[in-house]
C-alpha cells in the first residue's frame, strides 16, 4: 500500500475503515477462514516489477518472435487492420464498461451491438443475430447444439470433413459431453458429398448438417440441393462461414441455411496468436429463440426516444438455469466492436475489393506454385484466397527453407497436402519472393 | 452524457468510402468464380467516410460508463481498475501478427508466456497445471467439467452423470452442467447462508461426479465447512470444482488447491485485472490438481527438455479441444503484465484491501439498507433493500431496481441487483482493492441520500435515472415487439 500505484489506500485510509468495520488488522477480517485452509507462504512469484521493467521484460519475449510473412490461413487470416480500428476499440468508455445491463449508460456498446447484429445479418442473408460467442468453432458447436434442440427426439448432427480441422475437433468435443451422436459427410472431391448427405438422412434420426461456405481446401462449396435435403426430413442446414468471404460468395440464406456459424476475425481483427476473435451467429426467425447468447433490440424510453437493450433473456443461462440449452456469458463484445468499425470502414466495395485482391493474389501464386514443378494440383474446384496443393517435394523441408526466408506457408494438412492463402495484405513482391524461396527447394 | 441518436447505417451515402486498398495488380477478382457460387446482391453495408465513422463511435462512445469513467460496484463482477501498460503489451506488434498455427520456434516468445503464466497462475492457486484455452469463466466452467467427466470416465466408471450446484450458485454454474450432460442435484444453504452440510450428505453416492462450489459465495461468505465438504465429496469419488469467479478476495489468504479442489477456472478479466470491454473478451484458464494434469484440453503448451517451447496438438487422455487455437493471447499477455506489476508483495494485498472495502461500505450503509448476513465478508456482500422503502398506505415502496437506477444519477454504475436469488430485493456490492476511501465514503453518501429519498418521497427513485442519455427503455416492448436489426420492422 504505501507506495503501489493501484491501490489508493493510505496506512491512515486503512486504519479508518478497520475503525468503522471494528476490527483490528486486516487479518482479522478473515477470521472466519479455518488456520488450517491459509496459505502461509510466500507465493513463488517474482518481486514487484515498475512499469519500465514490465515493459522490457516483454519487449525481451517480443524479440523471440520469428516477424514472417504470413500465406496461411486456416481459421485465421491475416487481412489488413485500418488504423480507425484500435484507435476506437480502445476508448475506455468500450474498453472498461460491462456487460451492458444498466442501459441508461451503456447505450454506446448496445448501439454497436445492433450495428453488429445487422452487419452479420446483412452479410448471411438471415434474420437475427446474436451480440457474438467466442469464437468460430464453439459458435458451430453452439449451433450444433441449436439444432438438436429445434429438432423434436432427433439426435443426430452431421458434419462435413471439408470443415475446418478446429471446427470439427471443438464440435467432436462439445457433443461427447452432451451425448449428441455425429455422422460424417465426405468430401474426397473438395467438395461436401450431396449423396452422403442424402444416405444419411435416410434413417431419419438427423437433426441437421453443419457444412463450409468456403471450406478447409479454400473451395468455395456448391451446396445445390443440401438445403431442400435436410428440410424434407425437418433438419436444419447450418453453414460455417468465413464473413469476409460472404461479401463475395453465396449468402447461407441463398443456400437456404438455417443457421449460420462462422469466426469473425477475418473482419480486420489482428491474428493475436490465436484470440482474441469473434465467434458469430444469426438464424432466421423461426429459431429466435433456442439462439444462445446476448441479444440486443430497438426500443422507447419513457421519454420516446429510440433506445437500446438486451432482450428476450429467458433465453439465457442466469434464467433458466440447469434448463439452459447454453452456458454463454462473457462473450466478445469489444471484438464485435472491431468487426463493425471495420464492416463501417469498408462497405460493400472494400468488402468486394479485399475479396478482389486476395482472390487475384492467390491465383496468382497458384500458377506461379504449380510452374515450379515443385507441386502437382489436387482439386479442379473454384477457390477463393486459400488452396491445397500436393507437394513433390518434402514438405517439412520446404517449411523450413520458407520460414528462414521469412514466410509462414505451406501448411502442412491432415490429408497430406500443403495450403497456401493470400490475403490482400500479401504484396505482388512478396508472392514472387515466396516463388523464388520455394524454387531453392 | 448527451444522447446521440445515429446508426452508422442512417449516415450512409451512396459512393461513400471509409478504406483505402492498394491497387488491384492483376485486373481480375472474385467476379471469375463461377455465378452460381457469387452473391446476387451486395451485403447492404453501409457507405460512410472515415471521418464518419470516428465521430459516430466517439459519440457512442460518449454514452457509455466505463471503470475509467466511475466507481462501478457491481457485485460478482469484480470491475478493477485495467491498468494501461497492459493495454500497450496487448498491442505489441509483435505479438499482434503471430499466426496461431506458426511452428513453434517461431513464437517462442509468446509460447514462453504461457508457460511462465502457467508457474504464475499455478503458485497463486495450488493447482498443478493449467489450460488457457477457455475464452470466459463460463467456458472454463464447461471445460473443467467436462476434464471431471473425462477422469471419470477414464477410470470406467460411467455412473457418475450428476453434480452438486448450491442454490446459491452463479447461473452459469447448473447451466455449465446441463450443457456438459450432467444432471444438476441442488444443495441448499442454511439460513446462514452457507451450503448445509446435513443437506449434502445424503446427496453423496456413486452417481456424483463432483461439486461445483464457489468460495466465498456469491452472498461473499468464506464456507468455513469446505475441508469437510471436500473429505465427503472425495470419500463418495467425486471432484471438487472451484468456480474461481470470487477468487480475489483469496488472493495471498487461500489457495483453492489447498482447500482440497481438484478443478477450477479463474477469470483473467476479474481477478486478473483486465477489461472487461462491454461484456468480452475474457479468458477462463482452468487450472488442475496433478492427477488430472494429462486431461486437460488440446493444444497445450509443453516444455522440452532443451528448454524450448513445443505445442502438443492431441493427447490420448485429453478431455478434447474446447476452443478454436490456444485462447485468448491477448487477455493472458494483460493478465501476466498485471502479476509481474503486483509481484508477490502487493498480489498478497490485493485481497486483503478488497475485503477491507467490502466491509466499509457494508457497516457504513447497514443503517439504512437491510442486511440479511450480518457478519464479516469477503470481497462483496448482499443488502435485500432498503429498511425504509418510503411504502404507506397507497404509495408503494422504492425496489432496488429504483435504487439502482437512482445511483446512475448521482455518476455511479449500480450494483448487482437481485442476485442471488436468496434475496427478493438482492443489491449485491464490491468495490474492489482499486477504489479509494474518498471514493468510496462518496458512494455512502449517495446511497444514504438516495435512502432517506425514498423514505420521504419514493417516486423520486421510481421515476429515476433522470440525468441519462434514455431513461428506463420499454423492456417488455422489446421483447414482445423485437427489432433487432436496422430496418426490422416492429410487428
Amino acid at each position: 500500500m504505501a507506495g503501489f500505484a493501484y491501490f489508493p489506500h493510505t496506512e491512515e485510509d486503512i486504519r479508518q475503515m478497520l475503525q468503522r468495520i471494528g476490527v483490528g488488522s486486516l487479518d482479522d477480517l478473515y477470521s472466519d477462514v479455518p488456520d488450517g485452509v491459509k496459505y502461509k507462504g510466500e507465493y513463488d512469484l517474482p518481486s514487484a516489477l515498475s512499469e519500465q521493467e514490465v515493459r522490457d521484460w516483454f519487449a525481451s519475449l517480443d524479440a523471440k518472435d520469428v516477424p514472417l510473412k504470413v500465406f496461411v490461413g486456416a481459421g485465421a487470416y491475416d487481412h489488413y487492420t485500418p488504423s480507425v480500428i484500435p484507435y476506437i476499440t480502445s476508448r475506455s468508455e468500450f474498453l472498461t464498461a460491462y456487460t451492458p445491463y444498466q442501459c441508461e449508460i451503456s447505450q454506446g456498446t448496445l448501439r454497436y451491438i445492433f450495428e453488429y447484429q445487422s452487419m452479420i445479418c446483412t452479410l448471411t442473408g438471415l434474420d437475427v443475430s446474436n451480440a457474438s460467442m467466442y469464437d468460430g468453432p464453439t459458435a458451430a458447436a453452439e449451433a450444433m447444439k441449436m439444432a438438436v434442440a429445434s429438432a423434436k427426439k432427433k439426435n443426430r448432427v452431421l458434419l462435413s470433413k471439408a470443415l475446418l480441422p478446429n471446427v470439427l475437433h471443438v464440435v467432436e468435443t462439445y457433443a461427447k459431453y452432451a451425448g449428441i451422436d455425429l455422422g460424417y459427410l465426405s468430401a474426397e472431391s473438395g467438395q461436401t458429398s450431396l449423396a452422403d448427405l442424402q444416405e444419411a438422412l435416410a434413417a431419419g434420426d438427423v437433426a441437421g448438417a453443419i457444412v463450409p461456405s468456403v471450406n478447409r481446401y479454400g473451395i468455395v462449396e456448391d451446396l445445390t440441393g443440401f438445403a431442400d435435403a435436410l428440410h424434407e426430413q425437418k433438419a436444419v442446414l447450418v453453414q460455417s462461414c468465413d464473413p469476409s468471404a460472404l461479401a463475395v460468395v453465396k449468402s447461407p440464406a441463398e443456400w437456404g441455411a438455417d443457421i449460420a456459424v462462422g469466426d469473425g476475425q477475418s473482419l480486420g481483427i489482428p491474428l493475436n496468436f490465436g484470440g482474441p476473435y469473434v465467434g458469430f451467429m444469426a438464424c432466421k426467425t423461426e429459431y429466435l429463440r433456442k439462439l444462445p447468447g446476448r441479444i440486443v433490440g430497438q426500443t422507447e424510453d419513457r421519454d420516446g426516444k429510440r433506445a437500446f437493450v438486451l432482450t428476450l433473456q429467458a433465453r439465457e443461462q442466469h434464467i433458466r438455469r440447469e434448463k439452459a440449452t447454453s452456458n454463454i456469458c462473457s462473450n466478445e463484445s469489444l471484438m464485435a466492436l472491431w468487426a463493425t468499425v471495420y464492416l463501417s470502414l469498408m462497405g460493400p466495395k472494400g468488402m468486394q475489393q479485399v475479396n478482389d485482391l486476395s482472390y487475384a493474389g492467390a491465383h496468382y501464386l497458384d500458377d506461379a506454385l504449380l510452374a515450379t514443378g515443385r507441386f502437382q494440383p489436387v482439386f479442379d474446384k473454384p477457390f477463393l484466397k486459400e488452396f491445397v496443393l500436393k507437394p513433390l517435394v518434402d514438405p517439412a523441408k520446404l517449411q523450413a527453407k520458407l520460414l528462414e526466408k521469412g514466410f509462414f506457408a505451406a501448411l502442412q494438412t491432415e490429408e497430406g497436402y500443403v495450403s497456401f492463402c493470400v490475403t490482400e495484405k500479401r504484396t505482388k513482391a512478396e508472392i514472387d519472393a515466396l516463388v523464388e524461396a520455394v524454387k531453392e527447394v | 452524457m448527451k444522447y446521440y441518436d445515429k446508426l452508422v447505417f442512417e449516415l450512409s451515402r451512396e459512393g461513400r468510402t471509409g478504406y483505402s486498398l492498394p491497387a488491384n495488380p492483376w485486373s481480375k477478382g472474385a467476379e471469375t468464380l463461377p455465378a452460381a457460387l457469387r452473391r446476387s446482391t451486395p451485403a447492404a453495408l453501409p457507405q460512410v467516410s472515415e471521418v464518419d465513422v470516428v465521430r459516430h463511435y466517439t459519440n457512442l462512445s460518449q454514452m457509455n460508463f466505463g471503470v475509467d469513467t466511475g466507481f462501478y460496484p457491481l457485485g460478482s463482477c469484480t470491475m478493477k481498475y485495467n491498468p494501461k501498460i497492459n493495454e500497450e503489451i496487448a498491442a505489441m506488434p509483435g505479438f499482434q501478427r503471430l499466426h496461431p498455427l506458426q511452428p513453434a520456434c517461431s513464437v517462442q516468445g509468446a509460447l514462453e508466456v504461457y508457460y511462465e503464466m502457467n508457474k504464475a497462475l499455478a503458485a497463486i492457486t495450488g493447482m498443478s497445471l493449467f489450460t488457457f484455452n477457455p475464452c470466459a469463466g463460463a467456458h472454463g466452467e464447461l471445460t473443467g467439467l467436462m476434464i471431471m467427466r473425462q477422469y471419470h470416465l477414464l477410470r470406467g466408471d460411467v455412473k457418475r452423470t450428476r453434480v452438486i450446484v448450491p442454490d446459491s450458485a452463479h447461473g452459469t454454474n447448473p447451466a455449465s452442467a446441463a450443457v456438459c450432460g450432467l444432471e444438476v442435484v441442488v444443495v441448499k444453504s442454511t439460513p446462514e447462508g452457507l451450503v448445509d452440510v446435513n443437506d449434502l450428505k445424503p446427496l453423496l453416492d456413486d452417481t456424483i461426479a463432483g461439486i461445483m462450489m464457489t468460495n466465498p459465495n456469491t452472498l461473499g461468505l468464506f464456507e468455513k465447512e469446505i475441508v469437510e465438504i471436500a473429505s465427503l465429496v472425495h470419500a463418495c469419488g467425486g471432484l471438487l470444482y472451484y468456480d474461481g469467479a470470487n477468487m480475489n478476495p483469496m488472493l495471498g489468504v487461500v489457495r483453492p488447491g489447498d482447500m482440497g479442489f481438484d478443478i477450477m477456472h479463474l477469470n483473467l478479466h476479474k481477478t486478473f485485472s483486465t477489461p472487461h470491454g462491454g461484456g468480452g473478451p475474457g479468458s477462463g484458464p482452468v487450472g488442475v490438481a496433478a492427477r488430472l494434469a494429462d486431461i486437460i484440453p488440446v493444444p497445450k503448451v509443453v516444455r522440452s527438455s532443451d528448454g524450448t517451447f513445443q505445442v502438443v496438438g492431441a493427447s490420448e487422455k485429453t478431455a478434447g479441444q474446447v476452443s478454436g487455437f490456444l485462447g485468448n493471447f491477448g487477455i493472458i499477455l494483460r493478465a501476466y503484465a498485471y502479476i509481474l506489476a503486483l509481484g508477490k508483495e502487493n498480489i498478497k494485498l490485493a485481497g486483503k484491501l478488497s475485503v477491507l472495502g467490502a466491509n466499509y461500505i457494508k457497516e457504513s450503509l447497514k443503517d439504512a439498507y437491510k442486511l440479511p448476513i450480518p457478519t464479516v465478508c469477503k470481497h462483496e456482500f448482499v443488502f435485500d433493500g432498503l429498511i425504509n422503502d418510503g411504502a404507506h398506505d397507497e404509495v408503494h415502496g422504492a425496489t432496488t431496481l429504483d435504487v439502482a437506477k437512482r445511483l446512475l444519477d448521482f455518476g455511479f454504475h449500480a450494483p448487482t441487483i437481485y442476485f442471488p436469488l436468496l434475496f427478493h430485493q438482492a443489491i449485491m456490492i464490491e468495490p474492489t482493492e482499486t477504489e479509494s476511501k474518498e471514493t468510496m465514503d462518496a458512494f455512502i453518501e449517495v446511497m444514504h441520500k438516495i435512502a432517506a429519498e425514498a423514505a420521504q418521497d419514493p417516486t423520486i427513485l421510481q421515476e429515476a435515472p433522470h440525468t441519462t442519455p434514455v431513461r428506463r427503455p420499454d423492456e417488455t416492448r422489446a421483447a414482445r415487439q423485437p427489432i433487432l436489426k436496422f430496418g426490422d420492422a416492429a410487428v
